[in-house]
């Protein structure tokens, strides 16, 4: 497969727009512009394209919920708020390929009318978000960006705007909440971003490998896009691979690979002659999966059967060295760390899960933790304002529901069956 | 303070022009002032911000104590590490990157060296899982970290 997102990644030359020109660059732009904005938006519906950023919803058809009325001010939003752990590929495309993130950004914005963008970056990202602020200078010079873009009329403008270390910032709503200059908790929903979103005008909140899609769409088409992996969930898709393997990294390769694939296949297989224990496939929010669930096809269907999910396509390898309570407890860290504070369940549950994970781990569980920690689960799913306290929830389960016995072991024990 | 923001006057004015209101330069503004003060914020900065601004101090306050990276009146030094210690980092080896710093750098994590050279913080996720251990100084990324790799970090740094 001739690769979309990943084909100017490790290139020391290509974030520059020269370059990027040179190598077919805002041709996409150029054809996109002589377009109907319905026709954009029915073309990025056709191929099927599913938002990368961790919910899967189809991206056409979130364009097409923003009012046509000319005299309302739109936005677009662009998440790179990239911070579910495990998660690094919207930085390979931020990193060394700026231009193709911010045509895609322009195509989108002409396709629904949005006056300006603003691309949310996470604030340690300093390197990324320099690359990108000398980019959209660069686009501006060529006369991609400004009033009457090549000579269409249509004017757009694009910013930077800096996160600065919080991860709820992540979730569509409290990106909102961030820019606006408000402490970044979730809004109420609905209304939707699409109705209400950014200073309260319609806005398009996308991920980065979603919007770095559109470019190619328009040059090769939707039948190109759609043809690319399983019906409903078609595509290139960037798999970002951590954990124990040989070569850990970025893979585009066709959604619906399978993780055996992926591992032994692309990654080399294992690190050592330890054998695989488990794989969190889409970010740690995604319940894992175990050795037997290695021929699940990647791809946001595929894995929702399997009740995990694809998320940020963050794929996380484990060899039988690694204790599940301590991974969950470090997992379940981070959550309680980043609970912005706004809803109880998700302020209060997440540090009684670290809680007791964190006794578990240190060889001091009690009779009947594994107990309190699945009550604590129940008391926080479904219960909290936004996916982060769901997230933590998922997680944790996806540990018990696989290696129960391991959790018991610590609380009988005191001590770990793995390591 | 003041003597700062007049130094940084143009690229205040510059994150001005990005928003239809002061409220939403917050973020930025709080950062050219961190980075313009040696990586802190005094009581002082937060005041002043909020007056160019026009919001109200405990808004600015809010907003700087709800992210991580904003550093409210405790000064930092020179360099402030961040070690990545969330999954990924941890599978391959983070507490022992930590460990290894705790004891090259003779402090503790939350702590700052008795020259103020360096600051000892960890981090949940940099985003920077393919290449873990990993860690980050200031604004640049250091990946694939082994302790001869620190050592050579830490004395271009200016480690004794």
């Amino acid at each position: 497969m001739e690769k979309a997102l990943l084909k100017n990644y490790g290139n020391a030359e290509t974030h520059k727009i020269d370059v990027y020109i040179a190598g077919g660059g805002y041709v996409a732009l150029a054809s996109a512009m002589k377009m109907q904005s319905d026709q954009i938006i029915q073309l990025v519906k056709d191929s099927g394209l599913r938002g990368r950023g961790g919910a899967g919803f189809p991206t056409g058809l979130k364009w097409s919920f923003i009012p046509k009325d000319p005299t309302i001010p739109k936005f677009l939003c662009c998440n790179a708020d990239e911070g579910e752990p495990g998660t690094f590929k919207d930085r390979g495309i931020i990193d060394f390929d700026p231009h193709l993130l911010i045509e895609g950004m322009i195509i989108a914005s002409f396709a629904f009318g949005a006056s300006k963008s603003y691309i949310y970056i996470r604030g340690e990202f300093a390197f990324g978000a320099k690359r990108l602020e000398t980019a959209i200078k660069e686009a501006y010079q060529k006369g991609f960006l400004g009033k009457n873009i090549l000579g269409s009329g249509f004017a757009h403008d694009m910013y930077v705007h800096r996160g600065f270390g919080a991860y709820i910032c992540g979730e569509e709503t409290a990106l909102l909440e961030s820019i606006e200059g408000w402490r970044a908790q979730p809004r109420k929903k609905p209304p939707f971003p699409a109705l209400s979103g950014l200073y309260g005008k319609p806005t398009v909140i996308n991920n980065v490998e979603t919007l770095s899609c559109i470019p190619a769409i328009i040059s090769r088409g939707a039948k190109w896009f759609s043809s690319i992996g399983p019906e409903k969930s078609p595509g290139p898709k960037i798999f970002g691979v951590s954990g124990h393997v040989k070569k850990p990294g970025l893979y585009e390769l066709p959604m619906g690979t399978t993780i055996r694939e992926l591992i032994f296949d692309h990654c080399g297989g294992m690190s050592s002659d330890r054998p695989l224990k488990a794989v969190i496939p889409g970010g740690v929010s995604a319940p894992m999966l175990n050795a037997n669930d290695l021929d699940t096809k990647l791809d946001f269907d595929s894995l929702a059967s399997k009740g995990s999910m694809l998320g940020s396509g963050a794929v996380i390898v484990m060899d039988s060295s690694t204790c599940m309570v301590k991974t969950a407890y470090i997992i379940n860290r981070f959550f309680s760390h980043e609970s912005c504070g706004k809803c109880t369940p998700c302020r209060d549950g997440t540090p009684w899960l670290t809680k007791v994970l964190k006794r578990l781990e240190h060889g001091e569980g009690r009779i009947g933790d594994v107990e309190l920690l699945e009550r604590l689960c129940s008391n926080i799913f479904g219960r909290t304002f936004c996916p982060l306290g769901d997230g933590a929830v998922m997680a944790l389960r996806g540990f018990i529901k696989n290696f129960r016995e391991e959790f018991q072991y610590h609380v009988d024990n005191k001590k770990c069956k793995a390591a | 303070m003041s003597e700062i923001f007049s130094k940084v006057k143009n690229e205040i004015a510059a994150v001005l022009d990005k928003y239809p209101n002061g409220r939403s330069a917050v973020m930025d503004v709080l950062r050219i002032a961190q980075e313009a003060n040696g990586g802190h914020l005094t009581k002082e900065a937060l005041g002043e911000i909020a007056a160019l601004l026009d919001m109200r101090p405990v808004e600015v306050n809010a907003a700087a104590a709800f992210y991580t990276m904003y550093r409210i009146q405790k000064p930092a030094g020179r360099h402030h590490i961040w070690v990545c210690r969330n999954i990924s980092c941890s599978l391959l080896g983070a507490e022992h990157i930590i460990a290894y710093l705790e004891r090259a750098l003779r402090i503790k994590t939350g702590e700052t060296t008795a020259d103020d050279k360096f600051t000892l913080s960890t981090a949940e996720c940099l985003g920077s899982c393919g290449t873990a251990p990993m860690m980050q100084i200031d604004d640049d990324y250091y990946e694939n970290l082994t302790e001869s790799k620190i050592d050579e970090i830490l004395a271009e740094k200016g480690l004794k």
